[in-house]
């Protein structure tokens, strides 16, 4: 299994567990109002940001390797999609500071494991997925040279 | 009990007026005896961030559709469902939702199938209703469960499956997806996983019309003239004509059924849910690529 699942993801996943399925839907809300404002850098730079097709909403992400090999990732999704940004949010907090080869070995199936697809249905949980696979692209891409 | 109609005369050129309300006539009637507002979105936390005062939420995924069956639920769970809610069967219910009422519309097809009487849509939805500034609240409305009746769903008078397109080739069929999706150019950047279908196009003869279409800048409904214009002159729909509206899973399609049906007042309007994510991976179904409807296939 997953036994190398970094700590932070596990707790988030382990916090979702440990709910009833209606109130992990309010986790999940909480999760959206901690979503970060991207850095002012990339507010005035739309370009930088891709777009993720995968979620019904629009949700854009850029990622970020600095010299100590730290991926950063940044995401911004309208008020009017909370799940996205929910999405997103557990990602980034997820996903912090931790490096290139750790973020490449989070299993791609790590949204299906939070306890999460029943409650907001498979086809969304789907948006998760594609996010976390485009920040890992993106990791690729930025650490192939 | 129904609570009265709203007279707006905007609304007296549609062919059934009474299935439309606006913004102003919820606003004074909210909290009246016999009204249940109900807000379905895409996004399935949006009514928690906030909603309409008293208004009660209905998830198109996590309520209306069956967990493991690709349908909508049975009469019974139907009658779980709003008897939970509150909702009686001869209660006036007003829906509105995100996304000019895409979602919404598709909860009112949904209880359409149930032989709920009085259901109307709010013209505008969500976005009409922040735009002019109307209060939300996060406050879940407490309402005490009712008996609602156990009524068998009636797939036949606004629904159609696969095999009733096939029957239907030959008729009217108006594909609302988007232009790209209609063509069946599916652009598959790197890494993207490709969801739902193995083939893309649309069935030979469809007309494209996008849903949005009908939804005039602020969200509300286009006028009648406009509407004709779209749907008569430009897709060439006829009185009489018999039509089945599709789209990808049947959402959007509702949202067409909805405007043919109730504001165009066309008869036997049915929308196929299977939709594209059905017909464009069954086996052997005729499909047409491109940007013309295309012909249909000799028999």
């Amino acid at each position: 299994m997953s036994a190398a699942l970094p700590a932070k993801l596990a707790e988030i996943r382990d916090d979702f567990l440990a709910l009833e399925v209606p109130d992990r839907l309010q986790l999940l809300l909480e999760f959206s109002h901690e979503l970060p404002e991207l850095p002012e850098r990339y507010a005035d730079h739309p370009d930088l940001l891709e777009r993720v097709e995968e979620c019904q909403s629009p949700v854009y992400i850029f990622v970020e390797v600095d010299d100590d090999r730290i991926v950063h990732l940044h995401a911004t999704a309208p008020r009017e999609a909370p799940t996205t940004r929910g999405f997103a949010s557990i990602l980034v907090q997820g996903l912090a500071g931790l490096t290139v080869e750790e973020v490449l070995a989070v299993p791609s199936d790590y949204p299906l494991t939070i306890g999460l697809t029943e409650a907001v249905s498979p086809l969304r949980i789907r948006g998760m997925t594609g996010l976390l696979g485009r920040a890992q692209r993106q990791v690729r891409e930025k650490t192939a040279a | 009990m129904a609570v009265e109609t709203d007279p707006n005369p905007a609304f007296a050129q549609f062919a059934h007026p009474e299935r439309l309300v606006s913004t102003d006539w919820l606003a004074e009637h909210l909290g009246e005896p016999g009204l249940v507002v109900v807000e379905s979105d895409e996004d399935v936390l949006l009514y928690e961030t906030g909603h309409i005062e008293g208004a009660v939420k209905i998830d198109w995924h996590t309520d209306l559709n069956d967990p493991v069956l690709r349908d909508y639920l049975d009469g019974e769970g139907f009658a779980k469902l709003l008897g939970g809610k509150g909702i009686k069967r001869d209660d006036t219910v007003v829906i509105y939702g995100d996304k000019n009422n895409w979602w919404a519309a598709y909860a009112l097809w949904v209880f359409t199938l149930f032989g709920h009487e009085d259901v109307r849509l709010l013209d505008g939805g969500r976005a009409k209703w922040e735009a002019e500034g109307r209060p939300y609240t996060t406050e879940v409305p407490v309402r005490e469960p009712v008996d609602y009746p156990v009524v068998e769903r009636d797939d036949s008078t606004v629904r159609a499956f696969k095999e009733d397109v096939l029957a239907h080739l030959g008729n009217p069929l108006i594909d609302v997806r988007s232009p790209e999706e209609y063509v069946g150019d599916r652009t598959t950047a790197p890494a993207y996983p490709e969801e739902g279908t193995l083939r893309a196009g649309h069935i030979p003869t469809a007309q494209n019309v996008p849903w949005a279409k009908a939804v005039a800048e602020d969200g509300s409904f286009k006028p009648k003239d406009e509407l004709d214009a779209i749907y008569r002159d430009g897709a060439g729909l006829k009185d009489g004509d018999s039509v089945i509206a599709y789209c990808r899973i049947g959402e959007r399609s509702s949202h067409t059924w909805f405007v043919l049906t109730h504001l165009l007042g066309f008869e036997g309007v049915r929308n196929y849910d299977g939709s594209w994510t059905e017909w464009g991976s069954a086996v052997r179904v005729p499909i047409v690529k491109g940007a013309e409807p295309g012909e249909l296939p000799a028999k």
